[in-house]
């Protein structure tokens, strides 16, 4: 290591986060095949066969999307969280505290790895929901670039939870109050603009509703808002997780005493 | 150069409490050092500091000439460390976890070094295990190997031998000695005197946050060497009698006892002519008895705050 970033060490993190995913990749990998065919058979084939197509978007294709969020939003603050927070818990942080690591090179480790995770789930969805409705991707480099965008913020704001909650409980707490509304809410399973005003007009302070509908832009070229202030809202977003991680390492909040 | 300055080191935690209280200590490339104690005197968080997992309130310690606040990679790159705790990741294997130390201190990986590290600590035949199938004395071991795994110049153990087994401890105590034949400068915590005493070159005593005694082993073994010889005095004295200022005699006991130090390894005790002295004085005594001063006494002594 001369100078510069310790990547030996992003890289050791990065490998020991994966190897968590690959030791459990029958759970990893099926439960997210098996809770997407449930919301296409209970959407898709049940529901969605006395739904109108959606600004002209079959409704079993039109979920497609959303579903892929709905998993990417929870995976990555899933696996982030718990990624910071069970070195906490256990006391293994030691290490990484005691280790010639910057904080961008910890963030980098961590958040790197839960995000892959979660694209991966990501895919994995992708693909099993080709099994069920023939998939339409008009813009694939934009799909891929918001799928990156937010896996890697939420990731972020996982790794924010995972450092701020001092127990298990915690850690779903936010997920489960805060994130998994806000996604149901956001316009997985609809298009916000099919609600009356008034909720339409609430709906749009919700920041999920952005990346969903970015992401579904880049589907089948139809959003809810514009492209522009999708990618703006989730690069704020993006920023705001940034921020708070520096801070948290800059004051050693909940690190060091 | 020593090889740790550290420099009016102050730590108080956010709930008040002062665990260090300005300490100064300076650590030389290559010794020994034995870091004695009770619960609660601030050993830890002086080796927590230095490691770079608790932030000090003030002072200064620098590493092998580096900063540990401003040059913090190069600081800590040279130091392992044991935790007092047995912190180990249940399901990671035994050669994994050891490997990942190595890449989290910024080294390419070298399988024959952590080869080596595995065989030292008889950790070689368990490399694929889990560690949670591994016993308290075998997850030592494996906290042993992490903190070696990057080939440390200054390692710490911070309470190594709480709860471990004779032949482990046996085993730590040889891979010390050889790492101090290699170089690697050893800083250890202990409340076993028996354990400062076997391995230590200098020993330091820690008291409320403050240093209270840093001393070469050999010059404490020498006060160990010493011993008193207490006489009960027929009738009380009020003032030891000139005659007998030459022997270093002190009161005791409301004037009823006197007190004579002396060394047992020099070759004169000088009892001798102590007692021929005290004769000629018509000084009599009805009974005598002999006390040796153990490390043991001379740490209680002072962690009481008394002389030792």
């Amino acid at each position: 290591m001369a100078g510069g970033m310790n990547w030996p060490a992003i890289w050791a993190i990065y490998r020991f986060e994966m190897s968590r995913f690959w030791r459990t990749a029958g759970q990893s990998i099926l439960a997210p095949v098996i809770s997407t065919t449930l919301y296409f058979v209970v959407f898709g084939a049940a529901i969605g066969s006395r739904v109108s197509a959606v600004d002209g978007v079959p409704y079993g294709l039109f979920i497609v999307p959303g579903l892929i969020m709905l998993s990417l939003l929870t995976q990555s603050i899933a696996n982030a969280s718990f990624g910071i927070y069970f070195p906490r818990f256990a006391g293994t942080i030691y290490e990484i505290l005691s280790a010639p690591i910057s904080p961008a090179e910890v963030v980098l480790g961590y958040v790197g790895a839960a995000a892959s995770k979660s694209i991966l789930i990501g895919l994995i969805i992708l693909g099993t929901s080709a099994l069920f409705v023939p998939l339409r991707i008009d813009h694939p480099v934009w799909m891929l670039g918001f799928l990156l965008l937010t896996a890697t913020t939420f990731s972020l704001f996982g790794f924010v939870i995972g450092l701020w909650a001092d127990g298990f409980e915690k850690l779903q707490l936010v997920p489960l109050l805060v994130v998994t509304p806000l996604t149901f809410l956001g316009g997985s399973f609809y298009s916000v603009s099919m609600l009356p005003p008034v909720w339409h007009a609430v709906s749009l302070a919700n920041p999920v509703v952005y990346l969903i509908s970015g992401f579904r832009w880049a589907f089948f070229g139809t959003a809810d808002v514009s492209i522009a202030v999708s990618l703006g809202m989730t690069a704020l977003f993006l920023v705001i997780c940034l921020g708070l991680v520096t801070y948290i390492f800059r004051t050693g909040y909940r690190l060091k005493s | 150069m020593p090889i740790i300055s550290i420099t009016d080191l102050s730590k108080t935690y956010a709930s008040g409490f002062a665990a260090l209280k300005g300490v100064n200590l300076a650590i030389e490339r290559g010794e020994i050092f034995a870091l004695l104690g009770p619960n609660g005197a601030g050993k830890s968080t002086l080796i927590n500091i230095v490691c770079g997992i608790v932030t000090p309130s003030s002072g200064t310690v620098t590493v092998d000439g580096h900063d540990i606040a401003g040059d913090y990679r190069a600081a800590r790159r040279s130091i392992g460390l044991v935790p007092q705790e047995l912190t180990t990741d249940a399901f990671e294997t035994v050669w994994n976890t050891v490997s990942f130390s190595r890449g989290l201190f910024g080294m390419r990986p070298d399988p024959a070094h952590i080869e080596k590290v595995l065989r030292a600590l008889s950790l070689w035949d368990k490399r694929g295990n889990r560690l949670m199938t591994l016993s308290g004395g075998m997850k030592r071991r494996v906290l042993i190997a992490k903190a070696l795994s990057h080939e440390p110049r200054v390692l710490f153990l911070d309470e190594p031998t709480a709860g471990v087994d004779v032949e482990l401890r046996q085993d730590m105590w040889r891979l010390v000695r050889e790492l101090r034949a290699q170089g690697v400068t050893v800083i250890l915590t202990t409340h076993y005197i028996e354990e400062a005493e076997e391995m230590a070159d200098r020993i330091g005593v820690i008291r409320g946050g403050q240093i209270i005694l840093v001393e070469e082993k050999a010059a404490l073994m020498h006060q160990l060497g010493r011993k008193r010889l207490i006489l009960q005095l027929l009738s009380p004295l009020d003032a030891v009698p000139e005659g007998l200022a030459a022997f270093g005699l002190a009161l005791a006991g409301q004037g009823r006892e006197l007190v004579y130090t002396y060394d047992t390894k020099s070759e004169r005790t000088g009892i001798t002519g102590l007692l021929t002295a005290l004769s000629d004085a018509g000084i009599r005594f009805g009974d005598l008895r002999t006390e040796q001063s153990s490390l043991e006494d001379i740490f209680v002594g002072l962690v009481r705050g008394e002389a030792a």
